[in-house]
């Protein structure tokens, strides 16, 4: 038994040895900036700007071959954020911004077809067949993937709804305007 | 040398390791979408593979046969090919990160390829020489790449033709894979020895 525990301790030692060496030859250097716009990416991988998922779009915007604003999810918040990283000043009119929005499921139209829930990125959707729907409003990014999958367009996305958990004081009117100018 | 050739030949061909002997056959659905792909991925294994032999065959004489600790097989022969497979990948990511980024997940997954311990394990089993165990391995290996090549070109082809709905994608992929491994049957009627 001796003689197995000893060989097997060596053969791993020997082995780790071998790859920690091998892994500082063939280091590679990974783009920091790259992993800084991917941090600030929703993450969902709902594929709305046409690439598989955030971590190819994070690629794509720090190459410069996808605009900062390619993220709906994101919306504008999200094109700012990334514009002040980059150090790009970008036109923020033609970005869409109803503010963070959900889905929510029409509960008397609802079949209860189960579609929305195989394309939900974060798990939001629950319900079983035949059983009514509902959307997990903590978990929903508000991607819109089920939108078009629902065949009685039960699904919707609204503003996300304000309740006691997420309600916030208003903002003083004087920084509004200070940050305006 | 000329038992050499033949074995080479009879391990790519005659006894090959997807379609006749079934082993691998994750990467052969897997990593069989565009040719290019199934080209590096052959490549990798085919690299892995050749060290697995050479490796376990080296364990197999100087450790586990000498030492009577021949219950440990599987077990170490593991913890080698996946050691292998590691350095594989480091050395992918280095110099072919485009091929890194194609082959995905299914490039670590080569330590679960069960052509790759299978083949350790059967040179183990008939007590083959080093130079035996190499070819054996790295002429498994081309029968390997030979046919993931030969069926992602097919299934390259097909992916442009029409197809009714109810064979579209993976039951096509595998009517394919079955008439792929009965024309390879045929090498069978070819006798070396």
């Amino acid at each position: 038994m001796w003689l197995a525990i000893f060989s097997l301790t060596l053969l791993g030692t020997l082995l780790g040895l071998a790859l920690g060496l091998a892994a500082k030859r063939f280091h590679v250097e990974a783009s920091s900036i790259v992993a800084e716009i991917e941090a600030l990416m929703p993450g969902s991988n709902c594929g709305q700007c046409g690439f598989a998922g955030c971590p190819r779009a994070a690629a794509a915007i720090a190459d410069g071959s996808a605009p900062v604003t390619v993220c709906p999810p994101g919306g504008k918040a999200l094109a700012q954020m990334l514009a002040a990283r980059l150090g790009i000043s970008i036109d923020l009119t033609s970005v869409a911004d109803e503010g963070p929005q959900i889905a929510i499921v029409a509960e008397d139209i609802c079949i209860g077809c189960c579609r929305c829930s195989k394309v939900c990125p974060t798990d939001a959707i629950v319900g079983a067949a035949k059983q009514i729907h509902n959307v997990i409003r903590e978990a929903c990014t508000g991607c819109g993937n089920c939108i078009d999958r629902c065949p009685t367009e039960a699904l919707l996305l609204q503003p996300l709804p304000v309740t006691v958990q997420h309600w916030v004081w208003p903002k003083p009117a004087t920084v509004v305007i200070a940050l305006a100018v | 040398m000329t038992a050499y050739l033949l074995l080479l030949l009879s391990t790519a061909l005659v006894n090959n390791v997807v379609l006749v002997k079934f082993l691998g056959l994750c990467p052969f659905m897997g990593v069989s979408r565009n040719m290019d792909s199934a080209l590096g991925m052959g490549l990798a294994t085919t690299f892995v593979i050749t060290l697995a032999c050479a490796a376990t065959w080296l364990l197999e004489h100087w450790l586990l046969a000498p030492f009577d600790l021949g219950y440990l097989r599987i077990l170490t022969f593991i913890l080698v090919i996946a050691a292998t497979v590691q350095f594989v990948e480091m050395v992918v990511k280095k110099s072919a990160p485009a091929l890194y980024q194609a082959l995905g997940i299914y490039l670590p997954l080569i330590t679960t390829n069960c052509a790759v311990l299978g083949l350790a394990l059967l040179t183990a089993q008939e007590k083959m020489s080093f130079l035996r165990s190499l070819v054996y391995g790295f002429g498994s290996a081309l029968g390997f790449t030979l046919v993931l090549l030969i069926f992602a070109g097919l299934r390259e082809r097909l992916a442009l033709a029409r197809v009714p709905a109810a064979f579209a994608g993976a039951p096509l992929s595998f009517i394919l894979a079955s008439l792929l491994s009965l024309a390879f049957m045929g090498f069978a009627g070819l006798s070396f020895q």
